[in-house]
């Protein structure tokens, strides 16, 4: 379901002493975790804990306080990874077509359009303009992001919310396909997504 | 194909589709429109206060299509999905800002044709009028993608754009009210290109910086 073929380095998370403030307030100090290729981390805690922030920071759009976060070697791993936030990144004029087409240039994608819309149970929906998706659809299209160009790091932020029972066995599959390709996720949640995380952080605690 | 050409389509589609040209096109007809008759027929008042008015009336326009430039891409989190592109944010902006002229400018440089005509420019001056507006379009956008990146985050900072980029579009304005007048026309078609050029490769730059800044 994920990338066809295995990584053939073996990616690597390092953070180290990570400390984020957001509004003057800090969230967490001191945080470190290591991630080796082919493992899940899932991470938990409160709302307004840091979570989300804690995501954003290893996708590089929010600034640590303190601390180093490293993949592969590199500070700035941008290239390297798929981010899935609360918003889905979705123009509601635009059809599901159009947005994979998009996606698929400006990640660098080598699949064909209409094979992660499969994948996410959205076949046959390729013309449906977005404004016309229900909001699980909306969240499965968004998902297909992670079809599109293979990378090696997911950070996935409550990645089945708005999703049925279906949705959500769909997630904990793609996050198992994509450890067993030699890929890294790290995944907030509230509730477990199915695959058994290789680590749980609970953030904030 | 590239990130640069994804984003351009996309954006163009965007503008296209969701009727973004009609409202700084109808604002920019309406109000040249306007002049003549609140100013009067005569010929001489028209020729010489209507292409300061054509280049306000095309500045405010373009000013109207701006805050939602990007504000939109940082609401729906396409803009992370920017910051994660192959390609620098800088290039994606440019699209950005390219797709807008195409959509935007061009229309507005082309309806400065009926606007000349209709502050009774000499008829062989009207290409000329055409071609600054275009230049023109491309300055305004330029030191507006700054504007719109910096108040993304800002509800309704429409007139926080307007006091960020108005002071910029002076040059423009001057040198191409000097074109439509028929003052030193080459000079100021010089001048006006540079504006330009300038506008369209540091916009996109300091954009970028202002975007990355409203990420967090």
């Amino acid at each position: 379901m994920s990338a066809a073929r295995p990584f053939q380095d073996k990616p690597a998370l390092r953070v180290d002493g990570l400390s984020i403030a957001r509004g003057g307030r800090v969230l967490f100090k001191d945080m470190s975790f290591e991630a080796s290729a082919g493992e899940y981390v899932e991470l938990r805690g409160a709302n307004g804990a840091g979570k989300t922030s804690l995501l954003r920071a290893l996708a590089g759009f929010l600034k640590p306080r303190a601390g180093r976060i490293e993949f592969d070697g590199e500070e700035e791993p941008g290239l390297a990874l798929h981010f899935i936030g609360h918003t889905n990144g979705l123009k509601p004029n635009l059809s599901a077509r159009a947005h994979i087409m998009y996606w698929a240039g400006l990640f660098g994608a080598p699949h064909g359009w209409d094979i992660p819309l499969q994948s996410v149970g959205l076949a046959g929906m390729s013309e449906r303009l977005t404004r016309t998706l229900s909001q699980g659809q909306a969240r499965r299209l968004a998902l297909t992001r992670l079809l599109v160009a293979p990378r090696k790091l997911w950070l996935l932020d409550e990645p089945a919310a708005a999703l049925d029972d279906a949705g959500r066995a769909m997630v904990g599959e793609l996050v198992a396909a994509h450890c067993k390709h030699g890929g890294i996720v790290v995944a907030a949640v509230h509730e477990p997504l199915g695959p058994t995380p290789s680590h749980v952080l609970t953030v904030g605690s | 194909m590239s990130a640069f050409l994804v984003t351009f389509r996309r954006d163009l589609a965007l503008m296209w589709g969701g009727g973004g040209v009609l409202a700084p096109l109808g604002f920019f007809l309406g109000a040249t429109m306007l002049v003549p008759l609140a100013m009067g027929p005569e010929r001489a008042l028209l020729q010489s206060a209507g292409p300061p008015l054509v280049w306000i009336a095309a500045a405010l326009a373009v000013l109207a299509t701006l805050e939602r430039l990007f504000q939109a891409d940082l609401e729906d989190g396409s803009l992370e999905q920017m910051l994660l592109s192959r390609a620098p944010l800088e290039v994606l902006v440019l699209a950005k800002g390219l797709a807008l002229w195409c959509v935007v400018g061009l229309p507005l440089a082309l309806a400065g044709a009926p606007a000349a005509i209709a502050l009774q420019a000499p008829v062989e001056r009207i290409g000329v009028i055409v071609v600054s507006l275009w230049l023109g379009m491309a300055a305004f956008i330029g030191v507006g993608l700054v504007g719109a990146a910096v108040t993304a985050g800002v509800k309704r900072g429409g007139v926080l754009i307007a006091l960020i980029v108005l002071p910029f579009f002076a040059p423009p304005i001057i040198f191409g009210s000097a074109v439509a007048a028929g003052e030193q026309v080459g000079p100021a078609l010089a001048i006006l290109t540079g504006c330009a050029l300038a506008a369209l490769a540091l916009g996109p730059i300091a954009a970028a910086a202002a975007l990355r800044l409203q990420a967090e």
